[in-house]
Parts: C-alpha cells; sequence; structure tokens
C-alpha cells in the first residue's frame, strides 16, 4: 500500500531513460540542423548588429537630436521632449551612453520583429476562430513559460550571442501584439463593416479601410506593452550575450556593485518612462476623431 | 446618370439559424414566427416577401422594432444571405450571383445609408463622401470633383474639412446621404436613415431627400417605424409585422382603407387633413358646372380647407394634374367626414 503515503511516480530508470531520449534526439538534432538555424537567423543578426553599429557608431549629439526628434514627433509635446533631454543627458554623463544605444538597438529590433510578425497573426486570429482557438494557447504559453525554460533550447540551437537573446525577448514580448491587434479589429462596429461591405469593399479594401484604422488605437497600446515587455527582459537577455545596460546589472549583482546596478536599473526605468509617455500621446492622438458621437 | 432599375421580390424567406434549410419545409406548411421560435428555436425572419418596387420611386417599408425591416431590405444587397426566395434587380437575380458580380453590383448598382451613419471617424467629410469611389478605383481629382458636388448638394459646403465627431447628427447624415449619392448608383437604401434625428433634424431631413429626388428620380427603399414618415416620404408603402407584409399601397390606401386592426392602430394618431388628397375625398363631377374656386387633386384636404376659408367658399372644384380639367367636387362637408372618420368609428 505504499502508494497511499508516496506518489506512485514513474519508475526512476524509465523517468531517467525518457529524458535521455528526448535529450539525445535533440542533441542530435541540433547537431545536424543547427548550422541550417543559424544560418536562417543570420538576416537577423545582420539587422541586429546594423543597428547596434548605428547607434553606437553615430556622433551621440547626431544620435541624441534623432532621439529628440522621434520623442517630438510622437508626442508633440515640448515638456516630453525636455523630459528625454534631460534623460538622455543624464544617462551619458553617467557614463551609460554606449549601453543605452545598445539597449535601443535591441529594444528597436524587437519591436519590428514583434510588429512584422504580430500583427498580422493578430489579423488572422480576427479572421478566422480557428486560429485564435489555436494560437490562444500557445500565447498563454509563450506569457507564463519561465524565460529560462525556453532559453535552454534556443542557447542549445544557436548558442550564446545576440540572436538567441533576441528570440528569447521577441517571444516574451510578443503577445501583446497580436492579442491587441486581435481584440482590436474584433471590436470594430458591425454597422461599419457592413458600411464597407454595402459599397462593394474586398476584403483587403475593408481591412486596410476600416479595420485597420479603427483598430489603430488598440493596436498602439499592444506595442506600447511589448515594448515595456521587451526593457522588462534586458537583464536576462544579458545572461545569454545581448549587450547593453543588463550586462552591468549582471556584473553588479555577482560583484555587489551597488551604485552600478542602481544607475544602470534607473537608465533602464528612464528609457521605459520616455517610451511610455511617448507612445501613449502618440495613441491619443491617434484617437483624436475615433470617439463616435450620436445625435 | 444611372439607368433607373426597379426591384422586384419573390417568395423571400429568411430563417435564422443553423438548420435553417430543413425547416423551410414547416415554415411553406403554415409554421409561424412563435410556433419555429418555441419548437426549433430559429428565427423567422422573413416569411414569404412579395414586393415590386417600380424604378424611380420611394418605396417605404414600415414596421415596429424586430418586424423584419432591416433583414428585408439587406436582402436587396445581399448583406443577407435569403433561406428562400428571389430579390430581381432591373432582371438580374442578386441572390444568385457570384462574390465577384455581387462586389460590382454593391460598386454601381446600390448606395446605403445606414441608421448610425457608419461613418469613418478617422476620415473627413470629403474622405468619407468619396468611399465609395475610392474603392471603385475612381481617379482621385474625379472622386474629389464628384463629391463636392454632393456635399455642396447635401447643404455641407465649407464642412469638407472636418471630422464626424465635429458635427451634429442631422450633419453627420447628411454625410451619410452624400457618400451614397456620390457612387451614383440607381438603388438608395435608406435603413432607419433618420431614426436617430431629433424631430425637427428629421423633417428637415425628409425635405432635402424629397427635393433631391425630383432631380436624381432613384429608386429608393426607405425604412421607418414612423408612420408620418412614411407617410410623408412614400410613393408607396409596406407594412411589415412578424416578417410578413400585411398591406401595401399609396399613403391614401393605408390611411383610408387600412387592412387590419394592427394598422389602424398605427393609422388613428395621423393627422388625416395633411395626407388624405382632395381627390381621395371629392364626389364625381356627374356633369354637374364646377364650382368656381379651385384645387389641384393633389392637394391635401388641409390645402383645400384653407383655400376655402380664404375665399369664403364651401365648395371647390378638384382639377386633375395632368389634364388640368375639373374632375370632381370637394365640399367643407366632405372634409370634414374625411378627417374625423376615425374620431367617428373609435
Ligand atoms: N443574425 C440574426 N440572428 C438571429 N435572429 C436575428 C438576426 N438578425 C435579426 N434577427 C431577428 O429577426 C427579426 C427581425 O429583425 P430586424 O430585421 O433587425 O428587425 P427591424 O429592423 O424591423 O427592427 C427579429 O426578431 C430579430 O431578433
Ligand atoms: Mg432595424
Amino acid at each position: 500500500m505504499s502508494w497511499l503515503t508516496d506518489f506512485p511516480q514513474m519508475d526512476e530508470n524509465h523517468l531517467r531513460d525518457l529524458r535521455k531520449t528526448i535529450d539525445e534526439a535533440f542533441r542530435s538534432f541540433t547537431r545536424s540542423y543547427g548550422d541550417t538555424f543559424e544560418a536562417m537567423f543570420e538576416p537577423l543578426r545582420i539587422f541586429m548588429v546594423q543597428a547596434e553599429r548605428f547607434m553606437t557608431q553615430t556622433p551621440w549629439l547626431i544620435t541624441l537630436a534623432i532621439i529628440l526628434a522621434v520623442a517630438w514627433l510622437g508626442s508633440r509635446s515640448v515638456k516630453a521632449v525636455l523630459a528625454t533631454a534631460a534623460t538622455m543627458l543624464l544617462i551619458g554623463y553617467l557614463g551609460m551612453w554606449d549601453d543605452t544605444m545598445k539597449t535601443l538597438a535591441m529594444i528597436f529590433v524587437c519591436t519590428v520583429i514583434c510588429i512584422v510578425i504580430g500583427i498580422p497573426l493578430g489579423i488572422a486570429m480576427a479572421r478566422w476562430n480557428r486560429m485564435q482557438a489555436v494560437i490562444n494557447p500557445v500565447l498563454d504559453v509563450m506569457q507564463t513559460m519561465p524565460s529560462f525554460v525556453y532559453l535552454i533550447p534556443v542557447v542549445m540551437l544557436l548558442g550564446i550571442g545576440k540572436v538567441p537573446g533576441l528570440i528569447a525577448v521577441v517571444i516574451y514580448a510578443m503577445p501583446p501584439v497580436i492579442r491587441l491587434t486581435n481584440l482590436g479589429i474584433r471590436l470594430v462596429d458591425k454597422e461599419m463593416l457592413e458600411a464597407a461591405d454595402a459599397f462593394g469593399s474586398s476584403d483587403w479594401q475593408k481591412l486596410k479601410n476600416v479595420q485597420l484604422p479603427l483598430a489603430l488605437p488598440t493596436i498602439m497600446a499592444g506595442i506600447n506593452q511589448t515594448i515595456m515587455m521587451a526593457l522588462a527582459m534586458v537583464v536576462i537577455a544579458s545572461m545569454i550575450g545581448v549587450q547593453g545596460l543588463g550586462q552591468p546589472v549582471l556584473r553588479a549583482i555577482s560583484n555587489q556593485y551597488f551604485t552600478l546596478g542602481m544607475f544602470n536599473g534607473f537608465a533602464i526605468v528612464g528609457i521605459a518612462i520616455i517610451f511610455d509617455r511617448v507612445s501613449q500621446a502618440f495613441g491619443k492622438r491617434l484617437q483624436k476623431h475615433s470617439e463616435v458621437s450620436h445625435g | 446618370m444611372a439607368d433607373q432599375i426597379g426591384i422586384e421580390i419573390r417568395n423571400l424567406y429568411k430563417i435564422f439559424g443553423p438548420r435553417a434549410a430543413e425547416l423551410m419545409e414547416k415554415v411553406r406548411a403554415g409554421a409561424t414566427k412563435t410556433e419555429l421560435n418555441e419548437q426549433h428555436h430559429h428565427v423567422l425572419g422573413l416569411n414569404n416577401i412579395n414586393m415590386s418596387m417600380a424604378a424611380g420611386q420611394i418605396h417605404v417599408i414600415m414596421g415596429l422594432s424586430g418586424s423584419g425591416k432591416s433583414t428585408l431590405i439587406r436582402h436587396i444587397n445581399r448583406l443577407i444571405d435569403p433561406t428562400a426566395g428571389e430579390v430581381m434587380v432591373g432582371g438580374e437575380n442578386v441572390v444568385g450571383m457570384s462574390k465577384e458580380a455581387l462586389r460590382e453590383f454593391r460598386r454601381h448598382q446600390t448606395a446605403m445609408v445606414f441608421q448610425k451613419f457608419a461613418l469613418l471617424p478617422n476620415r473627413t467629410v470629403l474622405e468619407n463622401t468619396y468611399y465609395g469611389l475610392e474603392i471603385q478605383g475612381v481617379p482621385h481629382a474625379k472622386r474629389v470633383d464628384a463629391a463636392m458636388r454632393w456635399i455642396e448638394r447635401v447643404g455641407l459646403k465649407g464642412f469638407e474639412k472636418k471630422y464626424p465627431n465635429q458635427l451634429s447628427g442631422g450633419m453627420q447624415q447628411r454625410v451619410g446621404l452624400a457618400r451614397a449619392l456620390s457612387n451614383d448608383a440607381p438603388i438608395l437604401l435608406m435603413d432607419e436613415a433618420y431614426s436617430a434625428l431629433d424631430p425637427l433634424i428629421r423633417v428637415d431631413m425628409q425635405t432635402v431627400l424629397l427635393d433631391l429626388q425630383k432631380e436624381i428620380r432613384k429608386t429608393v427603399v426607405f425604412i421607418t417605424h414612423d408612420l408620418d414618415e412614411a407617410l410623408r416620404l412614400g410613393d408607396s408603402i409596406a407594412i411589415l409585422r412578424d416578417g410578413e407584409i400585411i398591406q401595401q399601397g399609396t399613403s391614401q390606401d393605408i390611411v383610408l382603407r387600412p387592412a387590419d386592426a394592427y394598422i389602424e392602430n398605427f393609422v388613428r394618431e395621423v393627422n388625416r387633413g395633411r395626407v388624405i388628397r382632395a381627390d381621395a375625398a371629392m364626389a364625381a363631377l356627374n356633369g354637374a358646372e364646377p364650382p368656381a374656386g379651385r384645387v389641384s387633386g393633389s392637394n391635401t384636404l388641409d390645402d383645400a380647407g384653407r383655400i376655402m376659408v380664404q375665399n369664403g367658399m364651401t365648395r371647390l372644384a378638384v382639377i386633375d394634374d395632368h389634364s388640368g380639367q375639373p374632375v370632381g367636387v370637394l365640399t367643407m362637408e366632405a372634409i370634414m367626414a374625411a378627417i374625423t372618420r376615425h374620431n367617428a368609428a373609435a
């Protein structure tokens, strides 16, 4: 009657064999296809390297000007631009300019990838219920699975470096764009779609003229969340070789450099706040004409 | 301008629900909306609709909420697929059209105005107005031209750069109307287009439509739940209840000869003096000498009464609109009898 007191678990030897079989299968898979995968992700690596090179090798005055210009275009608020300038100057003065640029490059690349993959997926989910039923659980897993767990196969396949780090960040940060694109499109007023149909719109015209424009504020909220989640992954990504503000934090943890950790941590927070304010102001401007009024 | 075409609806049925096709037999055999709902949990939306809508006229479809008005009008451009029946527009069966043919049909033969306007909030008045032309691929300069003309025509000149949420409801529906008219389609579908508007604005918009119609002569299908609106606009009126047409006719038919108690209920509150025409209440001339005062046959009893009071008369000759000849005599007693008839009956 031992199964009453001890959980009737699988036989130790069988369990070990099971793990060994799977591990070996995956290892041999890695051996035979690792190079293929690396080649597949080569464009990603080039994109990442170029972005990093641009951010770190452009004279800081120009980079700063670009950042401020983007802040202005997004928010149209002098206050937001001044706050951005102050934050960036302080970051640079405290010796974190280069790391910040690398982090910005990583966030930029990650956001672009999330948008390019996430928005079409969200559109597909809104269009086909079957698609939604399949993708939703996958997104749940992506968001709740501890990132260290899916780092293991990624690292086995691609080794330590920029690309696996980027993939880890993308996996973690992409769900909001997908979910909110789906939601935004599903929330579009039925009468609006009927009007588009009544005038003889094709599916593509309906998507382009009605669904995407009306869903855009929601999609923007998704992109905002994606950026925030990518920033939250900066430290974990640095553990597998992504350069930027995360690496000094890691060093600070292992060596108990309190101030170094704090400075870099606050730099990440500063960037996050800037992104958040600018993208929210942008979202608000998109919505300016969207409150439908009746009567 | 596009050629005029009429609409023929034949034996049209719509059952909402997954087993619609199976239940058709039961409905053909006489199952009612209530039976279908209680025994099979399906909604009988339309039950054997037959209508013939002549080209170039305003056809009003009237009924209470839930009577199937929206369902019926959406069959004309097939926003809803029927369970059985035919919708012939200009000799073509809309029900049999392929996806592509249907798209072309919607682009060029029909245009629609919606109850809640359905304007794109991120587009200006001008951009909303040329929407139909844009998706047809009409070049930009040309569609701006056409749209500007209609914007002006509905009284929105100077507002073309505004966004819908900067306009009042009445103005937004003018945009809806301009958008539909820019398509230059022979058929105009209006689903409770004015129901969301304040009463005064609503009367304004009715006038806009009537004025425009003198010029554009489209086949207009106009849905309303308001009898006054129906009587004012409709060349013909169909009354719908529980997905069935219970009376079709002119405003005179509906007011003077309501088919049943349901319609009589509607008609009771109507201002009959403003609806009933002089030629519907007159007595035939029968060779007698016509009185000196004259009133046109298409004038209302209200108009006739005014003429009598202004000229101190109690008898008028009723003149036929086409021939210009007197065809009958309208007396003060006849006017009073026609106006108060429902009171006597009640
Ligand atoms: N998609 C649908 N599924 C089920 N029932 C529907 C659907 N659309 C309309 N109905 C039902 O059909 C009837 C007629 O609806 P509708 O045409 O919208 O009426 P109206 O426009 O006259 O208010 C109502 O009983 C309504 O509940
Ligand atoms: Mg309706």
